[in-house]
């Protein structure tokens, strides 16, 4: 059963790239009528779906970077260059990212912004690295994407570890837990973060009373719950998803578990309050990220963008960055040349909409921030923006 | 000792759920020998149904009892109508057929009213309207809440009244007879197919009772809840002696309690090797074992070759 998808996307990429290769390996120099040279990058998120809303803001972000730039005229190694922006939908399958992406390569991109989502951004590195193309990602946190050890991965938003780190840290300093109990519904993402937020609060002298696990399908916690009870925790954080969560905090008050419950992004949802009901009321939450008002460059971004493309989902003020470094990237190796770019984006220093845009060895934004949530009057109030890492050194 | 109460209050009240579910299972088993897989999907639907009630009826400032009462009644009436439907249009067609094939095919409804319920709810978890403020009691060291003290009190009722309805009304005894030999039956007068018919509508409507439980209970629903719920009950009913009603209420609280103290203690039995996201394994575990040593099950007298 298993079998079968993958031996067909792999038919399906041999075929590709039997069409490929029998097409000749021309490089087309396409120019615009007044002389200025295309310059195609490529833009994937899902456009259609449940996430499509999201999608298009992260569509929307990049665009209004490459019409900015359009406008004011960009010069790339003394030739003056049109950039266009390509549009893919990976409607959040890893398996449509593959192919989505094998696409935008045999439209010789020079860059890719995305994808929206850690599922579809991981598969799809491999293809961009294959083709030594540079791909910046605006919102995907998962820790692999960067841990791969692709020269091609960055991205924009902070990852997961550093979520984790902030997590633990908050746990233990701010909400003032000596005892801390972790539970993680044993997916990639629970299980990454909730390991990080273990090791952060170890690291700022917390103590780990208890490491349980349940599935991403379960809604009973009850026996897990009571075990923690007898072990008795200042807070218990829950690396999952909502449909979880939510029960868990409803549970915790039903057992008469007196313990804070803290949770990442994956709680931090509208959803969430609407499933946890009063339970909510003991919740706090991470994102990746700034609310939009925190921005350096949020306020003059968002009258912008809200005027051509109406208001900000949530990753646009990213993507808007992500595709700057890429444009940026350009000018600096005074080429588009993937390998040429690539060699530049690592040393890239600029103020971004978000924060000062700067990579890692890895590929991680430096200094990315990370904001806390907690619920108040049935919405998600921010308690606390905590940079993370170190803030990079102004350069260029 | 006051984790292990916990545990144990824990444990019956998730039991008390099973073994309602578990009676549609074995009272449908008594009669026709057959395993109603599509029983976990009516629950869900009951859930649903009552969600759907409530959020209807919630803004319009009815009295409180009575919403509630119209959403239960409302999820009862759909899945008995539900029950008796699978039954006449996927059941009874083949009910000379091989037993396989009835099997297959209660594998094949429970996949369409999955796909039906996902069609009309969505694949979102559905939050269940806080309806009753949650209170909670505490004796000897365990917490239990107004919400779980109804769950094990209305599932008691309900099979209490079940037993009443079985061993000391007409119906009941046209029910028995039905089960032994349906010809038999007939030549007495009663018509199987419509015992048959009110006995699948007997278990949707515990059913749906369960399902509300659950829906009440953990907040939420989904569309996918009935496949996991279903199978539970299945143990449950395996595990008392399917094809026994009283087997059905022994074998949900038991498997609620080993499934309460198995999550519970495995972390510390195995020095963490096994956490509690095995807390699934056991039923299955028991499933096994019985089917391996004991197939009539604790309380069935029944021979093993109809297992």
């Amino acid at each position: 059963m298993n079998f079968h998808p993958r031996i067909r996307s792999l038919t399906l990429l041999f075929a590709v790239s039997v069409l490929i290769i029998s097409c000749g390996k021309k490089q087309e120099v396409e120019k615009t009528a007044d002389g200025k040279l295309v310059v195609k990058i490529g833009s994937v998120a899902p456009l259609t779906g449940p996430q499509a809303h999201l999608g298009k803001d992260n569509d929307n972000g990049a665009r209004m970077a490459i019409d900015e730039a359009n406008e004011r005229g960009v010069t790339i190694g003394g030739q003056k260059v049109h950039f266009v922006l390509v549009s893919e939908d990976d409607q959040a399958d890893p398996r449509t990212a593959t192919i989505v992406a094998q696409k935008l390569v045999d439209a010789q991109v020079k860059g890719v912004v995305g994808h929206l989502n850690s599922g579809a951004s991981i598969p799809a590195s491999k293809i961009y690295l294959d083709a030594g193309i540079p791909q910046i990602s605006p919102s995907a946190t998962a820790i692999k994407y960067t841990d791969q050890g692709f020269k091609t991965a960055f991205r924009t938003m902070t990852n997961d570890r550093q979520q984790g780190m902030v997590l633990g840290e908050f746990a233990v300093k701010k909400m003032g837990a000596k005892r801390v109990a972790i539970i993680d519904d044993r997916t990639a993402y629970g299980q990454g973060l909730a390991d990080e937020v273990e090791k952060a609060v170890k690291a700022s002298g917390g103590e780990v009373v208890a490491r349980e696990y349940t599935t991403d399908k379960a809604t009973d916690f009850s026996a897990i719950l009571t075990g923690i009870k007898g072990k008795t925790p200042d807070v218990v954080f829950f690396g999952g998803m909502d449909p979880q969560g939510a029960p868990m905090a409803k549970q915790m008050m039903s057992l008469g578990l007196k313990a804070k419950f803290l949770g990442g992004d994956g709680v931090q949802t509208t959803e969430f309050i609407k499933l946890a009901g009063s339970a909510a009321g003991n919740v706090t939450a991470s994102s990746p990220g700034l609310p939009i008002d925190s921005m350096p460059g949020g306020k003059s971004f968002r009258e912008k963008f809200t005027a051509k493309y109406g208001p900000i989902q949530t990753y646009a003020p990213y993507a808007y960055d992500a595709a700057n470094a890429m444009i940026r990237a350009m000018v600096q190796a005074g080429s588009t040349e993937p390998a040429k770019v690539l060699a530049e984006i690592p040393k890239l220093r600029f103020a971004g909409v978000t924060g000062e845009i700067g990579f890692d060895a890895k590929g991680d934004v430096l200094g990315g921030a990370i904001t806390l949530y907690r619920v108040k009057g049935g919405k998600w109030e921010v308690v606390e923006v905590v940079q993370s890492g170190a803030a990079p050194t102004a350069g260029k | 000792m006051d984790i292990f109460l916990q545990q144990i209050v824990n444990g019956v009240v998730l039991g008390s759920i099973y073994a309602l579910i578990a009676l549609g299972y074995t009272m449908v088993y008594g009669i026709l020998e057959l395993i109603n897989f599509a029983h976990g999907e009516v629950t869900m639907f009951g859930a649903m149904v009552s969600i759907a009630v409530l959020h209807l009826l919630l803004p319009s400032g009815l009295p409180l009892l009575l919403i509630v009462a119209l959403a239960v009644g409302g999820a009862m009436l759909v899945c008995m109508v539900l029950g008796a439907g699978i039954e006449r249009v996927a059941y009874r067609p083949l009910r000379q057929a091989p037993r396989l094939t009835a099997l297959i095919t209660a594998i094949g409804v429970s996949i369409v009213l999955q796909n039906v319920a996902m069609l009309i709810w969505g694949k979102q978890y559905v939050s269940f309207p806080p309806v009753f403020d949650v209170t909670r009691y505490e004796f000897a060291g365990a917490a239990i809440t107004n919400i779980q003290i109804a769950i094990v009190v209305l599932a008691l009722v309900c099979m209490a009244g079940l037993l009443v309805l079985v061993y000391r009304t007409k119906l009941g005894r046209a029910m028995r007879a039905t089960a032994q030999s349906p010809e038999l039956a007939s030549l007495m007068g009663i018509n199987p197919d419509r015992v048959i018919a009110t006995t699948f509508m007997i278990g949707a409507a515990l059913a749906a009772i369960a399902g509300i439980m659950v829906g009440s209970y953990y907040g939420l629903a989904h569309y996918y809840m009935g496949f996991m719920l279903g199978l539970k009950a299945f143990t449950a009913a395996v595990l008392g002696g399917i094809g026994n009603i009283g087997g059905a209420m022994l074998g949900g609280l038991l498997l609620g309690i080993v499934e309460s103290l198995g999550a519970g203690y495995i972390g510390d039995l195995t020095g963490g090797f096994l956490g509690s996201n095995y807390q699934d394994v056991f039923a299955f575990f028991v499933l096994i074992l019985m089917l391996v040593f004991r197939p009539s099950g604790l309380l069935g007298e029944r021979v093993g070759e109809r297992a």
